[in-house]
């Protein structure tokens, strides 16, 4: 582990070097495995925010309060200390920097991170697809890549959505992501877009299951779950 | 049930299994014949035992049980599985 940031009241950003890693693709995961030292073992599968070439791979992770391995990664892991990543995983749920029909990213809490990266080979490869990324968090100050959202990118799009509480004056009232919202910010599908929903399992299908009423082409929308609530 | 996940989150796990991305693949349901990705299954279980579903249908496709030596597979639900390579 080459360095940790707290980026949410429960959550962090964690950078590995990994040797020989050689890269991935936007919007990959990898399995992270923790030895006890009785030699009890678990598993579990973190989105990277990085892409491209190169070592060094970061991972947002969120603390689940009743996890074996979040709260590990995100109070107790030290620069230095090592651990097993398996990796690159999926090439299902990816973008490639070939592709040019719009792109809308939907993420719910920690979903947000294959979908950060995503954006940032987006930038990387200065694509001219338009991409529009609506983000969805309890709180502003639970938000990941708060800043790095907030600056402008060229071709991106970026609606917030609270569902708990939201800043000061914010124009939409506190509440979960609806027909509505995807209504009034999300690509219609008139353009084709192919949709990327990445979050908590009842996120993702509530999200998944409003895009098809709304005349989205199933096949055209890529899920990815998170699991818990 | 909000606490399974996706046919993405096998893609470790099976890739000790099998030489190609797992989740890529098409499995045709043998109970409804729905051809699928991988990816878009549904997983229900832990790490010491996985049952994935059909997207469509919710009939098992696959059970997938960690052993003290090994891992052991049931594919019945499957009629076949188409790989790219």
């Amino acid at each position: 582990m080459a360095e940790t940031r707290p980026e949410t009241p429960s959550g962090s950003l964690i950078m590995l070097d990994v040797p020989g890693w050689g890269g991935n693709l936007a919007g990959q995961h990898v399995d992270v495995r923790l030895t006890a030292p009785d030699g009890y073992q678990a598993a579990r599968s973190y989105s990277v925010a990085s892409s491209g070439g190169g070592n060094r791979i970061e991972l947002g992770v969120d603390k689940l309060p009743k996890g074996e391995v979040s709260p590990y990664l995100v109070d107790e892991l030290r620069v230095g200390d090592e651990l097993e990543v398996r990796g690159p995983l999926g090439g299902w749920f990816v973008w490639h920097p070939e592709q040019t029909e719009p792109v809308q990213l939907i993420g719910g809490g920690s979903g947000i991170v294959p979908l950060m990266a995503m954006i940032r080979a987006h930038t990387a490869a200065e694509s001219t697809a338009p991409f529009r990324l609506l983000y969805s968090v309890r709180r502003p100050e639970d938000a990941f890549f708060r800043q790095e959202l907030a600056q402008p990118t060229p071709d991106l799009a970026v609606t917030w959505l609270f569902t708990r509480q939201t800043s000061p004056g914010w124009p939409r009232s506190a509440g979960r992501i609806g027909e509505a919202d995807l209504r009034a910010a999300a690509f219609p599908p008139g353009v084709s877009p192919t949709v990327f929903v990445c979050g908590p399992t009842g996120f993702v299908e509530t999200v998944a299951s409003a895009l098809v009423e709304l005349g989205h082409d199933p096949q055209g929308v890529k899920t990815e779950r998170f699991g818990g609530t | 049930m909000a606490g399974h996940v996706d046919g993405n989150a096998l893609a470790g796990v099976l890739s000790e299994l099998f030489s190609f991305d797992v989740t890529l693949a098409r499995a045709r349901c043998a109970s409804c014949g729905d051809v699928s990705v991988f990816a878009k299954a549904l997983v229900y279980g832990s790490e010491h035992g996985r049952v994935l579903r059909c997207c469509q249908c919710d009939d098992v496709l696959m059970v997938v049980v960690a052993r003290p030596d090994g891992m052991r597979l049931q594919l019945r639900g499957m009629s076949w599985l188409d790989v790219g390579l």
